[in-house]
């Protein structure tokens, strides 16, 4: 290993070198400042990482005794319907979310980078959205999208459109869910393409206008692929908490569906993947399933990063 | 979209000011969009719940706010989940502040075996997401009896992973080499340059993993959910889901007016560190 070269002759080590020392002895302060991590993440995170892989294995109902089940769990967990449904569900709301967000983001940076004046009132506008916290953010878009004299079917019947069922049809309160997430992270993102774009030397953008190219040429040129590292952050970000919502769908239809506040309204429409784990091992009390499905939404989430990663990638070698 | 292509059209040198206003007009309406959610809220919070649904829609504010503020107390401990969120969210603000920075230091600046090693596990962690270890939390949580208190959201979050990686980033750079030895030089030991080299010259780095703790911690809510098992000590974010979802039907004058006050504080925050917090995320996001 490196750190075995460098020992005899360390760049800047923590005390003046002089008498040979042991390597603890010697650098103890520095292990014991990097240590509240650590010794955090074993308690809370590696050794519950190993225990949920334990669990998995096992029919728990979290109080009483375990009991060995092997691989039966995901077995169930692949003929399960419910959980593929909660996939297709967490999908679409994705694709519905997202498209819509990195599209408009990206207008309002390149807007945003053109414009001279206000560009902090801005900023500051766009940026607040993701300040409020999601549970605010569904209480009022649940009473927007209100089937009952909500704002939205108020709009619709003040035009002359027939009123829908936002939050009691599946594509409805798959609708409403992604408007709130696009709502909330669109000005996000445009801040992060924003400085992106501010990064963009602005000789190649005059040397494109010397060879005479139009608006939309610089963009493709120029701009899309200057901005691919950020778009790959962007998505990856986005990929990763967005196949992960939960506090979105829990709250918004939470009192729309009698049985359980983690059912995701009626047909189970809005019921995600990470909902799907709630409700198996907070509401059943079924741990050890619940385990399972937590394994199968972290490969998903997984699987659909690399997919990303994989398309800006290749996008880039063209 | 039309005008955007407008306002980016070439060979219109004199139409510059025409351009300038399409650009302002198209960015005021993004601006109105982000905007309404918090206008609708606070008409929502000055009306009785039978106004909020009547139609046509009530537009303007209306004056039932000291109604709905005394009815919201009466309904839910507000204060105490005010405190409660206070507690959680200042005292891991403290802990992440000084854990992280501590942990950065030693990565940004010394040399130790096993350092390599234990920052590709720091980053490796980074990408577990949080479910999978929240079965085997609660378990844990439960036996050493701190499901349903505080303690069960502040212990696990006071020293993270994107904290230490944030400012060992900003130290490699705001740190110079020079300041350390001298300091060492004249006899100062670790913690002494830590407190007094280090922390100075990192203040904005600080205060942006401070303003940005603060607030992820006052939104949680999926954690909380589950931890806070007592419905009657809880924080603000799962006492105002506790209002929306308990009843029936959600009276929504006394939610929104509940979810505008929780954000009070919030905005407060967020007023003070907003320049740094806007750019930083930039400046962390190019990296």
């Amino acid at each position: 290993m490196a750190t075995a070269l460098e020992k005899p002759a360390p760049t800047v080590a923590g005390l003046p070198a002089g008498r040979p020392r042991t390597g603890l002895r010697r650098y103890w302060h520095l292990y014991a400042a990097i240590s509240p991590f650590y010794l955090l993440f074993l308690c809370f995170g590696l050794i519950p990482v190993g225990f949920s892989l334990y669990v998995s294995l096992h029919r728990w109902d979290g109080l009483g005794p375990m009991e060995w089940a092997g691989l039966s769990q995901y077995q169930y967990l692949l003929s399960d319907g419910d959980f593929w449904q909660s996939v297709g569900n967490t999908l679409v709301i994705w694709v519905l979310a997202t498209l819509p967000m990195v599209f408009l983001a990206m207008v309002t940076a390149v807007m945003l980078n053109s414009a001279v004046r206000f560009k902090n009132v801005y900023r500051f506008a766009y940026f607040l959205p993701n300040v409020t916290s999601v549970v605010a953010v569904a209480i009022v878009f649940g009473s927007v999208f209100s089937t009952n004299f909500g704002l939205v079917n108020a709009l619709l019947q003040a035009v002359g459109l027939d009123q829908v069922a936002w939050l009691n049809t599946p594509w409805g309160i798959k609708a409403a869910i992604a408007t709130l997430m696009t709502w909330q992270w669109t000005g996000y993102n445009a801040i992060i393409f924003l400085a992106g774009l501010q990064t963009i030397p602005s000789e190649l953008y005059e040397a494109a206008r010397m060879d005479g190219a139009g608006p939309v040429q610089t963009f493709f040129r120029i701009t899309l692929p200057m901005l691919r590292p950020v778009l790959l952050f962007v998505l990856v970000v986005s990929t990763v908490t967005g196949l992960q919502s939960f506090s979105e769908p829990q709250v918004l239809l939470q009192n729309t569906a009698n049985e359980s506040t983690f059912s995701g309204g009626p047909g189970h429409a809005g019921r995600t993947m990470v909902l799907y784990f709630f409700q198996q091992t907070f509401d059943n009390n079924d741990f050890g399933y619940g385990a399972a499905v937590a394994w199968g939404v972290f490969l998903v989430v997984i699987l659909f990063s690399i997919i990303n990663w994989r398309l800006v990638q290749r996008r880039g070698e063209d | 979209m039309a005008s955007i292509q407008g306002t980016r059209g070439p060979g219109r040198i004199r139409g510059t000011r025409t351009r300038g206003i399409a650009l302002h007009a198209v960015l005021v309406v993004g601006l109105l969009l982000s905007a309404f959610p918090f206008y609708w809220a606070v008409v929502m919070s000055t009306h009785t719940s039978s106004e909020i649904f009547a139609y046509p829609p009530k537009l303007l504010p209306g004056s039932h706010f000291p109604e709905n503020v005394r009815n919201l107390f009466h309904s839910v401990a507000f204060f105490g989940s005010m405190w409660n969120s206070l507690l959680v969210a200042g005292s891991v603000t403290f802990l992440v502040l000084f854990f992280d920075s501590l942990a950065a230091f030693v990565f940004a600046k010394f040399d130790f075996p096993g350092k390599n090693v234990l920052f590709a596990l720091l980053m490796l962690i980074f990408m577990v997401p949080a479910q999978l270890s929240a079965i085997p939390q609660f378990v844990i949580m439960a036996k050493l009896g701190w499901i349903g208190t505080m303690t069960s959201l502040i212990v696990p979050a006071a020293a993270n992973a994107f904290g230490i990686f944030w400012m060992r980033q900003y130290m490699r750079g705001a740190i110079h080499d020079e300041l350390l030895d001298a300091s060492r030089i004249d006899g100062a030991n670790f913690l002494r340059q830590y407190w007094h080299v280090a922390l100075p010259v990192v203040r904005p780095g600080l205060a942006f993993l401070g303003i940005f703790t603060f607030m992820g911690q006052w939104n949680d809510y999926a954690w909380p959910l589950i931890a806070l098992t007592n419905p009657d000590n809880v924080t603000l974010q799962v006492a105002l889901s506790q209002l929306n979802g308990t009843h029936g039907t959600t009276d929504y004058g006394i939610v929104v007016t509940g979810a505008l006050l929780a954000l009070v504080p919030l905005l407060v925050v967020f007023a003070i560190g907003a320049k740094q917090i806007i750019g930083d995320l930039g400046k962390g996001a190019i990296r």
